[in-house]
């Protein structure tokens, strides 16, 4: 399984075997809301702000 | 089939619809990330047959699909439903027009002017932005003194749309509401949201829970989905002592939190209806 750690509290991220492209992921140990940019080499990114048009 | 899947961050609820796409035969799926994509007059996309929206941004959105719909790509939803369904007051004007009950709703274009249709209208009310959604910036006015700090606060601090004020009569619901979801000509599931704050959307706390199908919410639903333009939609319903209105009605619905509870595999049902319908006329 792919890992990588988090960049707000550098926690171990592991990928799951479904884990996609754009996915928003939560890291366990902090909370914060990540963006998987890459899934091989594993990468993520914060995920964006919520802006004023988002969501219904 | 050639399918474009519209998105941007990638939730739940559209990881589930690209499951469900996967599962199907003679899909062709292309990811069109709103991020990435410039979109240019002489740019074809004519190798889709359709695309499927998933964008978080309703702006995106709607300008993603009026550009697929230009060049004759059929879009899930359309690009008119989008635009009315993204604006409170052109969603207001589209449900007054097919008489579907809503609570009362007025527009003011100044402060002066607010606070006189607020005052004719009696406390409380709600003041919503004509775009946005997950409760956001929603202001409950219950008396002249919160209306006038609110609609100066408005016009002073916020950009020249939230000068455009949406005022709605505020219906008491007795801590839920109900959301349900409509896919083409069937009202598919519904769900009670829960909460201890006037506000119920999921995303503010609020707690769904199953809530049976009755002929009057499915009724109802279809008459709400059919006078925006139809397609795959949630609608917002309150439940009054004078009978059920129409609050709101979403044209990227978010259902991730309501498979479990009403057992209905919504994703699976948007997914048909896609393929169902790539091919028929609006």
């Amino acid at each position: 399984m792919m890992k990588t750690t988090c960049l707000i509290c550098d926690g171990l991220l592991q990928f799951q075997k479904d884990t996609i492209l754009n996915e928003i992921i939560l890291c366990d140990d902090c909370g914060t809301e990540l963006e998987v940019i890459s899934i091989d080499p594993p990468k993520v990114a914060e995920a964006p702000m919520e802006e004023e048009d988002w969501g219904q | 089939m050639r399918i474009g899947f519209l998105h941007s961050i990638i939730r739940k609820d559209e990881k589930l619809i690209l499951h469900e796409f996967a599962k199907r035969k003679k899909v062709e799926l292309t990811l069109l990330d709103d991020r990435k994509m410039i979109f240019d007059t002489s740019n074809t996309f004519h190798k889709l047959d359709a695309v499927i929206e998933r964008s978080i941004n309703h702006s995106r959105a709607l300008y993603a699909i009026s550009f697929f719909e230009s060049q004759g790509i059929k879009c899930f939803n359309s690009a008119n439903v989008a635009n009315i369904c993204g604006n409170k007051l052109l969603t207001s004007v589209a449900l007054e027009n097919n008489n579907v009950p809503q609570p009362q709703v007025k527009l003011a274009f100044t402060a002066k002017s607010a606070l006189d249709a607020i005052e004719s209208m009696g406390y409380p009310v709600v003041l919503k932005p004509i775009v946005g959604s997950w409760g956001r910036l929603l202001a409950k006015i219950n008396d002249r003194n919160a209306a006038e700090a609110i609609l100066e606060h408005k016009t002073i601090l916020g950009s020249y749309h939230h000068s455009i004020f949406y005022i709605q009569k505020y219906i008491e619901i007795k801590g839920q509401d109900i959301r349900s979801f409509v896919v083409g000509d069937e009202c598919i599931a519904a769900i009670y949201r829960k909460s201890d704050h006037w506000i119920t959307n999921t995303s503010r706390g609020g707690i769904a829970s199953n809530c049976p199908l009755s002929r009057q919410i499915s009724e109802l639903s279809l008459r709400a989905a059919k006078a925006v333009g139809g397609g795959i939609l949630a609608i917002d319903l309150f439940e009054t002592e004078d009978g059920m209105l129409v609050n709101e009605v979403n044209y990227t619905m978010e259902f991730k939190n309501s498979i479990d509870v009403t057992g209905v595999n919504i994703p699976a049902k948007i997914v048909s209806f896609v393929l169902e319908n790539i091919y028929q006329d609006d």
